[in-house]
Protein backbone atom coordinates (compact mmCIF):
# COMPACT_ATOMS: atom_id res chain seq x y z
CA UNK A 1 0.00 0.00 0.00
CA UNK A 2 1.25 3.42 -0.89
CA UNK A 3 2.12 5.84 1.86
CA UNK A 4 -0.78 8.17 2.74
CA UNK A 5 -0.05 11.91 2.58
CA UNK A 6 -2.03 14.88 3.85
CA UNK A 7 -2.41 18.12 1.94
CA UNK A 8 -4.65 21.17 1.86
CA UNK A 9 -6.53 22.25 -1.25
CA UNK A 10 -8.23 25.64 -1.21
CA UNK A 11 -8.40 25.38 2.56
CA UNK A 12 -9.88 21.87 2.68
CA UNK A 13 -7.94 19.06 4.38
CA UNK A 14 -7.37 16.25 1.86
CA UNK A 15 -5.57 12.95 1.66
CA UNK A 16 -3.69 11.28 -1.13
CA UNK A 17 -0.90 8.83 -1.84
CA UNK A 18 2.83 9.18 -2.33
CA UNK A 19 3.71 9.41 -6.05
CA UNK A 20 0.23 10.57 -6.97
CA UNK A 21 0.04 13.64 -9.18
CA UNK A 22 -1.80 16.62 -7.69
CA UNK A 23 -4.56 16.51 -10.36
CA UNK A 24 -5.42 12.89 -9.57
CA UNK A 25 -5.28 13.38 -5.82
CA UNK A 26 -7.52 16.43 -6.14
CA UNK A 27 -10.05 14.47 -8.19
CA UNK A 28 -10.18 11.71 -5.60
CA UNK A 29 -10.94 14.35 -2.99
CA UNK A 30 -13.77 15.81 -5.04
CA UNK A 31 -11.93 18.75 -6.61
CA UNK A 32 -11.63 19.44 -10.30
CA UNK A 33 -8.40 21.07 -11.37
CA UNK A 34 -8.90 22.02 -15.04
CA UNK A 35 -6.53 20.16 -17.40
CA UNK A 36 -6.20 20.05 -21.15
CA UNK A 37 -3.04 18.31 -22.34
CA UNK A 38 -3.18 15.78 -19.53
CA UNK A 39 -4.63 12.28 -19.90
CA UNK A 40 -4.90 10.35 -16.64
CA UNK A 41 -2.78 7.22 -16.81
CA UNK A 42 -0.37 8.55 -19.44
CA UNK A 43 2.94 10.18 -18.50
CA UNK A 44 2.13 13.90 -18.16
CA UNK A 45 3.80 16.42 -20.39
CA UNK A 46 2.98 19.80 -18.87
CA UNK A 47 2.34 21.27 -22.29
CA UNK A 48 -0.63 23.58 -21.77
CA UNK A 49 -0.34 24.95 -18.20
CA UNK A 50 -4.11 25.08 -17.74
CA UNK A 51 -3.63 23.10 -14.53
CA UNK A 52 -1.53 25.85 -12.94
CA UNK A 53 -1.94 25.90 -9.17
CA UNK A 54 0.07 27.50 -6.38
CA UNK A 55 1.89 24.89 -4.30
CA UNK A 56 3.17 26.43 -1.06
CA UNK A 57 2.91 29.75 -2.90
CA UNK A 58 4.81 28.66 -6.00
CA UNK A 59 3.23 28.32 -9.44
CA UNK A 60 3.31 24.66 -10.54
CA UNK A 61 1.53 22.47 -13.08
CA UNK A 62 -0.69 20.14 -11.07
CA UNK A 63 -0.61 17.37 -13.70
CA UNK A 64 3.18 16.95 -13.45
CA UNK A 65 3.75 17.64 -9.75
CA UNK A 66 3.66 14.66 -7.37
CA UNK A 67 2.01 15.14 -4.02
CA UNK A 68 4.16 15.77 -0.94
CA UNK A 69 3.12 15.66 2.69
CA UNK A 70 1.77 18.95 4.05
CA UNK A 71 1.46 20.69 0.69
CA UNK A 72 -0.74 23.76 0.71
CA UNK A 73 -2.34 24.05 -2.72
CA UNK A 74 -4.37 26.94 -4.06
CA UNK A 75 -6.49 26.34 -7.15
CA UNK A 76 -9.57 28.55 -7.38
CA UNK A 77 -8.06 31.94 -6.54
CA UNK A 78 -9.00 34.90 -8.73
CA UNK A 79 -5.42 35.13 -9.98
CA UNK A 80 -5.30 31.49 -11.08
CA UNK A 81 -8.78 31.53 -12.59
CA UNK A 82 -7.79 34.50 -14.70
CA UNK A 83 -4.48 32.91 -15.66
CA UNK A 84 -6.28 29.80 -16.94
CA UNK A 85 -8.82 31.89 -18.73
CA UNK A 86 -6.03 33.86 -20.41
CA UNK A 87 -4.37 30.65 -21.63
CA UNK A 88 -7.61 29.46 -23.20
CA UNK A 89 -8.11 32.87 -24.81
CA UNK A 90 -4.56 32.71 -26.18
CA UNK A 91 -5.25 29.31 -27.72
CA UNK A 92 -8.50 30.48 -29.27
CA UNK A 93 -6.81 33.48 -30.90
CA UNK A 94 -3.47 31.88 -31.77
CA UNK A 95 -5.01 29.29 -34.12
CA UNK A 96 -8.07 29.42 -36.37
CA UNK A 97 -11.05 28.25 -34.34
CA UNK A 98 -14.26 28.58 -36.31
CA UNK A 99 -16.45 26.66 -33.88
CA UNK A 100 -19.69 26.99 -35.89
CA UNK A 101 -18.18 24.88 -38.68
CA UNK A 102 -16.00 22.58 -36.59
CA UNK A 103 -16.67 18.85 -36.51
CA UNK A 104 -15.58 18.66 -32.88
CA UNK A 105 -17.82 21.46 -31.62
CA UNK A 106 -19.80 20.30 -28.60
CA UNK A 107 -17.26 17.58 -27.88
CA UNK A 108 -14.18 19.80 -27.83
CA UNK A 109 -12.31 20.21 -24.55
CA UNK A 110 -10.84 23.60 -25.47
CA UNK A 111 -14.30 24.93 -26.22
CA UNK A 112 -15.68 23.26 -23.09
CA UNK A 113 -13.08 25.01 -20.94
CA UNK A 114 -13.93 28.31 -22.62
CA UNK A 115 -17.59 27.68 -21.73
CA UNK A 116 -16.70 26.75 -18.19
CA UNK A 117 -14.62 29.90 -17.76
CA UNK A 118 -17.47 32.05 -19.19
CA UNK A 119 -15.44 33.39 -22.10
CA UNK A 120 -17.65 35.45 -24.37
CA UNK A 121 -14.81 37.18 -26.21
CA UNK A 122 -11.05 36.73 -25.88
CA UNK A 123 -8.99 39.68 -24.63
CA UNK A 124 -6.36 39.04 -27.33
CA UNK A 125 -6.45 39.95 -30.98
CA UNK A 126 -7.32 37.13 -33.38
CA UNK A 127 -4.15 36.18 -35.26
CA UNK A 128 -5.69 34.28 -38.21
CA UNK A 129 -2.43 32.46 -38.99
CA UNK A 130 -1.95 30.65 -42.28
CA UNK A 131 -2.15 26.93 -41.54
CA UNK A 132 -2.49 23.76 -43.60
CA UNK A 133 -4.92 20.90 -43.58
CA UNK A 134 -3.44 17.48 -44.33
CA UNK A 135 -6.21 15.72 -46.18
CA UNK A 136 -4.25 13.08 -48.07
CA UNK A 137 -4.32 10.30 -45.48
CA UNK A 138 -6.79 7.47 -46.04
CA UNK A 139 -8.47 7.45 -42.63
CA UNK A 140 -7.56 10.66 -40.86
CA UNK A 141 -7.50 14.39 -41.55
CA UNK A 142 -5.04 16.59 -39.69
CA UNK A 143 -6.24 20.18 -39.36
CA UNK A 144 -3.36 22.38 -38.22
CA UNK A 145 -5.69 25.34 -37.79
CA UNK A 146 -7.02 23.79 -34.61
CA UNK A 147 -4.00 21.96 -33.20
CA UNK A 148 -3.07 23.25 -29.75
CA UNK A 149 0.18 21.24 -29.62
CA UNK A 150 -0.88 19.32 -26.54
CA UNK A 151 1.08 16.28 -27.77
CA UNK A 152 -1.56 13.82 -26.60
CA UNK A 153 -1.45 12.11 -29.99
CA UNK A 154 2.33 11.74 -29.87
CA UNK A 155 2.20 10.24 -26.41
CA UNK A 156 -0.62 7.78 -27.01
CA UNK A 157 -0.91 6.68 -30.63
CA UNK A 158 1.66 4.06 -31.67
CA UNK A 159 1.52 1.27 -34.23
CA UNK A 160 1.91 -2.44 -33.36
CA UNK A 161 5.67 -2.05 -33.30
CA UNK A 162 5.50 0.90 -30.94
CA UNK A 163 6.36 3.47 -33.60
CA UNK A 164 4.94 6.97 -33.30
CA UNK A 165 2.30 7.75 -35.91
CA UNK A 166 2.34 11.43 -34.94
CA UNK A 167 5.56 13.42 -34.78
CA UNK A 168 6.90 16.96 -34.68
CA UNK A 169 7.44 18.85 -37.89
CA UNK A 170 9.37 22.14 -37.90
CA UNK A 171 10.61 23.74 -34.67
CA UNK A 172 10.22 26.78 -32.46
CA UNK A 173 7.17 28.93 -33.10
CA UNK A 174 6.66 27.21 -36.47
CA UNK A 175 6.24 23.85 -34.75
CA UNK A 176 3.58 21.51 -36.12
CA UNK A 177 2.47 18.03 -35.25
CA UNK A 178 2.24 15.88 -38.34
CA UNK A 179 1.05 12.43 -39.27
CA UNK A 180 3.73 10.07 -40.54
CA UNK A 181 2.47 9.52 -44.08
CA UNK A 182 3.63 5.92 -44.41
CA UNK A 183 2.44 4.77 -41.01
CA UNK A 184 -0.88 6.61 -41.53
CA UNK A 185 -1.49 4.52 -44.65
CA UNK A 186 -1.48 1.34 -42.56
CA UNK A 187 -3.12 2.69 -39.41
CA UNK A 188 -5.71 0.31 -37.95
CA UNK A 189 -9.33 1.45 -37.67
CA UNK A 190 -9.06 1.17 -33.93
CA UNK A 191 -5.97 3.38 -33.77
CA UNK A 192 -7.51 5.92 -36.15
CA UNK A 193 -10.56 6.20 -33.93
CA UNK A 194 -8.42 6.45 -30.85
CA UNK A 195 -6.43 9.28 -32.43
CA UNK A 196 -9.65 11.15 -33.16
CA UNK A 197 -10.88 10.61 -29.64
CA UNK A 198 -7.64 11.39 -27.84
CA UNK A 199 -7.30 14.77 -29.57
CA UNK A 200 -9.00 17.28 -27.26
CA UNK A 201 -9.85 19.55 -30.20
CA UNK A 202 -10.84 19.12 -33.82
CA UNK A 203 -7.27 18.75 -35.10
CA UNK A 204 -7.48 15.01 -35.81
CA UNK A 205 -10.60 14.01 -37.69
CA UNK A 206 -11.82 10.61 -38.66
CA UNK A 207 -13.08 10.44 -42.21
CA UNK A 208 -16.82 9.88 -42.77
CA UNK A 209 -17.51 10.60 -39.15
CA UNK A 210 -18.39 14.30 -38.99
CA UNK A 211 -21.52 15.77 -37.42
CA UNK A 212 -22.95 12.40 -36.37
CA UNK A 213 -24.35 13.69 -33.10
CA UNK A 214 -27.00 16.38 -33.30
CA UNK A 215 -26.70 19.56 -31.24
CA UNK A 216 -28.12 18.81 -27.81
CA UNK A 217 -26.68 15.27 -27.70
CA UNK A 218 -23.00 16.17 -27.56
CA UNK A 219 -20.74 15.76 -24.56
CA UNK A 220 -20.65 19.37 -23.35
CA UNK A 221 -24.03 20.64 -24.55
CA UNK A 222 -25.63 20.41 -21.12
CA UNK A 223 -22.90 19.83 -18.55
CA UNK A 224 -19.65 21.69 -17.96
CA UNK A 225 -16.37 19.85 -18.33
CA UNK A 226 -15.06 18.39 -15.07
CA UNK A 227 -18.35 18.45 -13.23
CA UNK A 228 -18.24 14.69 -12.64
CA UNK A 229 -15.15 15.16 -10.43
CA UNK A 230 -16.51 17.88 -8.26
CA UNK A 231 -17.75 17.64 -4.76
CA UNK A 232 -16.41 21.05 -3.86
CA UNK A 233 -16.32 23.58 -6.60
CA UNK A 234 -16.39 27.15 -7.92
CA UNK B 1 -41.97 53.68 -17.80
CA UNK B 2 -40.58 55.29 -20.89
CA UNK B 3 -39.74 52.73 -23.56
CA UNK B 4 -36.08 52.09 -24.30
CA UNK B 5 -35.04 52.53 -27.91
CA UNK B 6 -33.27 49.72 -29.75
CA UNK B 7 -31.44 49.76 -33.09
CA UNK B 8 -30.07 46.73 -34.91
CA UNK B 9 -27.99 46.05 -37.98
CA UNK B 10 -26.54 43.13 -39.89
CA UNK B 11 -23.03 43.88 -41.17
CA UNK B 12 -21.11 40.95 -42.68
CA UNK B 13 -23.56 38.42 -41.31
CA UNK B 14 -26.24 36.10 -42.66
CA UNK B 15 -29.24 37.57 -40.81
CA UNK B 16 -29.35 34.42 -38.72
CA UNK B 17 -28.93 36.42 -35.51
CA UNK B 18 -31.88 38.59 -36.48
CA UNK B 19 -33.88 35.43 -37.19
CA UNK B 20 -32.91 34.18 -33.76
CA UNK B 21 -34.21 37.43 -32.26
CA UNK B 22 -37.54 36.72 -33.95
CA UNK B 23 -37.42 33.23 -32.46
CA UNK B 24 -38.43 34.67 -29.10
CA UNK B 25 -41.93 33.80 -30.34
CA UNK B 26 -44.81 35.26 -28.31
CA UNK B 27 -42.37 37.13 -26.08
CA UNK B 28 -42.21 39.59 -28.96
CA UNK B 29 -45.45 41.01 -27.55
CA UNK B 30 -43.72 41.61 -24.25
CA UNK B 31 -40.76 43.08 -26.11
CA UNK B 32 -42.81 45.72 -27.89
CA UNK B 33 -44.20 46.77 -24.53
CA UNK B 34 -40.65 47.33 -23.36
CA UNK B 35 -38.89 48.79 -26.38
CA UNK B 36 -39.29 50.79 -29.52
CA UNK B 37 -37.17 50.11 -32.58
CA UNK B 38 -35.28 52.86 -34.35
CA UNK B 39 -32.96 52.05 -37.29
CA UNK B 40 -33.34 48.31 -37.86
CA UNK B 41 -34.19 45.74 -40.53
CA UNK B 42 -36.92 44.54 -38.13
CA UNK B 43 -39.06 47.59 -39.00
CA UNK B 44 -37.16 48.52 -42.17
CA UNK B 45 -36.14 51.92 -40.82
CA UNK B 46 -32.96 52.91 -42.65
CA UNK B 47 -31.75 55.94 -40.71
CA UNK B 48 -31.30 56.86 -37.09
CA UNK B 49 -33.92 59.38 -35.97
CA UNK B 50 -32.35 59.94 -32.54
CA UNK B 51 -29.76 58.68 -30.12
CA UNK B 52 -30.78 55.21 -28.92
CA UNK B 53 -30.30 53.16 -25.77
CA UNK B 54 -29.26 49.78 -27.11
CA UNK B 55 -27.60 48.79 -30.37
CA UNK B 56 -27.38 45.17 -31.47
CA UNK B 57 -24.76 44.38 -34.11
CA UNK B 58 -24.80 41.19 -36.11
CA UNK B 59 -21.85 40.41 -38.38
CA UNK B 60 -18.25 41.54 -38.55
CA UNK B 61 -16.66 44.09 -40.87
CA UNK B 62 -15.67 42.88 -44.31
CA UNK B 63 -16.00 46.14 -46.26
CA UNK B 64 -15.82 49.87 -45.68
CA UNK B 65 -19.58 50.24 -45.49
CA UNK B 66 -19.67 47.83 -42.54
CA UNK B 67 -17.08 50.01 -40.79
CA UNK B 68 -19.09 53.13 -41.52
CA UNK B 69 -22.33 51.63 -40.15
CA UNK B 70 -20.56 50.23 -37.10
CA UNK B 71 -19.02 53.61 -36.27
CA UNK B 72 -22.39 55.27 -36.70
CA UNK B 73 -23.92 52.74 -34.30
CA UNK B 74 -21.18 53.43 -31.78
CA UNK B 75 -21.86 57.14 -32.01
CA UNK B 76 -25.65 56.72 -31.71
CA UNK B 77 -25.99 53.90 -29.14
CA UNK B 78 -25.46 54.23 -25.42
CA UNK B 79 -24.83 50.50 -25.16
CA UNK B 80 -23.51 48.48 -28.07
CA UNK B 81 -23.71 44.68 -28.15
CA UNK B 82 -21.94 42.27 -30.50
CA UNK B 83 -24.44 39.54 -31.28
CA UNK B 84 -23.13 36.26 -32.65
CA UNK B 85 -19.82 34.77 -33.74
CA UNK B 86 -19.40 36.96 -36.84
CA UNK B 87 -19.55 40.16 -34.80
CA UNK B 88 -17.34 38.61 -32.13
CA UNK B 89 -14.64 36.94 -34.23
CA UNK B 90 -15.45 37.56 -37.89
CA UNK B 91 -17.30 34.28 -38.34
CA UNK B 92 -16.93 31.94 -41.26
CA UNK B 93 -16.24 34.89 -43.57
CA UNK B 94 -13.00 35.33 -41.66
CA UNK B 95 -11.73 32.02 -43.02
CA UNK B 96 -10.53 34.25 -45.86
CA UNK B 97 -8.27 36.07 -43.40
CA UNK B 98 -5.69 33.35 -43.82
CA UNK B 99 -5.59 33.87 -47.59
CA UNK B 100 -4.31 37.03 -49.35
CA UNK B 101 -7.21 39.17 -50.64
CA UNK B 102 -6.03 39.09 -54.24
CA UNK B 103 -6.00 35.31 -54.21
CA UNK B 104 -9.59 35.27 -52.86
CA UNK B 105 -10.85 37.69 -55.51
CA UNK B 106 -9.04 35.85 -58.30
CA UNK B 107 -10.61 32.59 -57.15
CA UNK B 108 -14.09 34.14 -56.87
CA UNK B 109 -14.11 35.99 -60.20
CA UNK B 110 -11.46 34.50 -62.45
CA UNK B 111 -10.31 31.01 -61.54
CA UNK B 112 -13.06 29.31 -59.55
CA UNK B 113 -14.73 26.32 -61.27
CA UNK B 114 -18.00 28.21 -61.79
CA UNK B 115 -16.38 31.29 -63.36
CA UNK B 116 -13.32 29.97 -65.18
CA UNK B 117 -13.54 30.83 -68.86
CA UNK B 118 -16.75 32.90 -68.44
CA UNK B 119 -15.19 36.18 -67.39
CA UNK B 120 -13.50 37.05 -70.67
CA UNK B 121 -12.41 40.51 -69.76
CA UNK B 122 -11.19 39.30 -66.39
CA UNK B 123 -13.30 41.80 -64.50
CA UNK B 124 -13.15 41.93 -60.75
CA UNK B 125 -16.06 44.18 -59.71
CA UNK B 126 -14.75 47.58 -58.64
CA UNK B 127 -17.58 49.99 -59.44
CA UNK B 128 -17.37 53.06 -57.26
CA UNK B 129 -20.90 52.35 -55.99
CA UNK B 130 -19.62 49.17 -54.38
CA UNK B 131 -18.18 49.36 -50.89
CA UNK B 132 -14.46 48.64 -50.96
CA UNK B 133 -13.67 45.23 -49.57
CA UNK B 134 -11.24 45.20 -46.62
CA UNK B 135 -7.98 43.26 -46.58
CA UNK B 136 -9.43 41.12 -43.78
CA UNK B 137 -12.70 40.53 -41.97
CA UNK B 138 -12.55 42.32 -38.61
CA UNK B 139 -14.37 41.51 -35.38
CA UNK B 140 -16.44 44.53 -34.29
CA UNK B 141 -14.50 45.13 -31.07
CA UNK B 142 -11.34 45.60 -33.13
CA UNK B 143 -13.00 48.62 -34.82
CA UNK B 144 -15.04 50.27 -32.03
CA UNK B 145 -15.60 49.71 -28.33
CA UNK B 146 -18.21 47.01 -27.75
CA UNK B 147 -19.89 46.81 -24.35
CA UNK B 148 -21.23 43.25 -24.34
CA UNK B 149 -20.80 40.08 -26.39
CA UNK B 150 -23.43 37.40 -26.96
CA UNK B 151 -21.79 34.28 -28.42
CA UNK B 152 -23.49 31.74 -30.65
CA UNK B 153 -24.05 30.97 -34.30
CA UNK B 154 -26.65 32.23 -33.84
CA UNK B 155 -27.05 33.03 -30.14
CA UNK B 156 -30.21 31.30 -28.98
CA UNK B 157 -33.40 33.31 -28.80
CA UNK B 158 -33.39 32.81 -25.04
CA UNK B 159 -29.93 34.31 -24.72
CA UNK B 160 -30.86 37.36 -26.80
CA UNK B 161 -34.07 37.71 -24.84
CA UNK B 162 -32.27 37.49 -21.49
CA UNK B 163 -29.78 40.11 -22.65
CA UNK B 164 -32.40 42.52 -23.96
CA UNK B 165 -34.54 42.20 -20.84
CA UNK B 166 -31.56 42.72 -18.57
CA UNK B 167 -30.45 45.81 -20.52
CA UNK B 168 -33.92 47.28 -20.70
CA UNK B 169 -34.83 46.64 -17.07
CA UNK B 170 -31.32 47.33 -15.82
CA UNK B 171 -31.07 43.90 -14.21
CA UNK B 172 -28.27 41.39 -13.98
CA UNK B 173 -28.32 39.14 -17.02
CA UNK B 174 -28.85 35.42 -16.64
CA UNK B 175 -26.38 33.36 -18.63
CA UNK B 176 -27.10 29.71 -17.83
CA UNK B 177 -24.51 27.20 -19.06
CA UNK B 178 -26.78 25.71 -21.71
CA UNK B 179 -27.35 29.04 -23.44
CA UNK B 180 -23.80 30.27 -23.92
CA UNK B 181 -22.40 28.31 -26.86
CA UNK B 182 -20.22 29.11 -29.85
CA UNK B 183 -22.22 27.19 -32.44
S1 LIG C 1 -11.32 22.70 -32.12
FE1 LIG C 1 -12.76 23.27 -30.51
S2 LIG C 1 -12.36 25.44 -30.15
FE2 LIG C 1 -11.43 24.90 -32.12
S3 LIG C 1 -12.98 25.36 -33.66
FE3 LIG C 1 -13.26 23.22 -33.09
S4 LIG C 1 -14.80 23.27 -31.46
FE4 LIG C 1 -14.01 25.34 -31.66
S1 LIG D 1 -3.33 16.95 -33.04
FE1 LIG D 1 -4.70 17.06 -31.28
S2 LIG D 1 -3.77 15.62 -29.82
FE2 LIG D 1 -2.21 16.08 -31.34
S3 LIG D 1 -1.06 17.81 -30.48
FE3 LIG D 1 -2.63 18.68 -31.83
S4 LIG D 1 -4.31 19.11 -30.45
FE4 LIG D 1 -3.00 17.68 -29.37
S1 LIG E 1 -2.91 19.80 -18.02
FE1 LIG E 1 -1.18 20.23 -16.85
S2 LIG E 1 0.06 21.33 -18.21
FE2 LIG E 1 -1.63 20.73 -19.47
Amino acid sequence: MNQILKFKLDGVECMGYKDQYITNAAAENGFYIPTLCNIPGVKPRGACRICNVRVNGKLMTACTTPLANGMVIECQTEELKDLRKAIIELMLTEGNHFCPSCEKSGNCELQALAYRFNITVPRFKYQFPERDIEASHPKLIKDHNRCILCKRCIRVIKDEQGRNIFAFGKRGNRITINIDTELANDISDENARMAYEICPVGAILLRENAFREPIGKRKFDHVPIGIEMERFHK
Amino acid sequence: MEKKVVATSSLAGCFGCHMSLLDIDERILELIELVEFDKSPVNDVKKFSRRVDIGLIEGGCCNEENVHVLKEFRAQCKVLVSVGECAIMGGLQAIRNTIPLKECLDEAYLNGPSVKGCNEESIIPNDEELPVILNKVYPCHEIVKIDYHLPGCPPSADLIWNALRALVLDEKMEMPYELVKYD
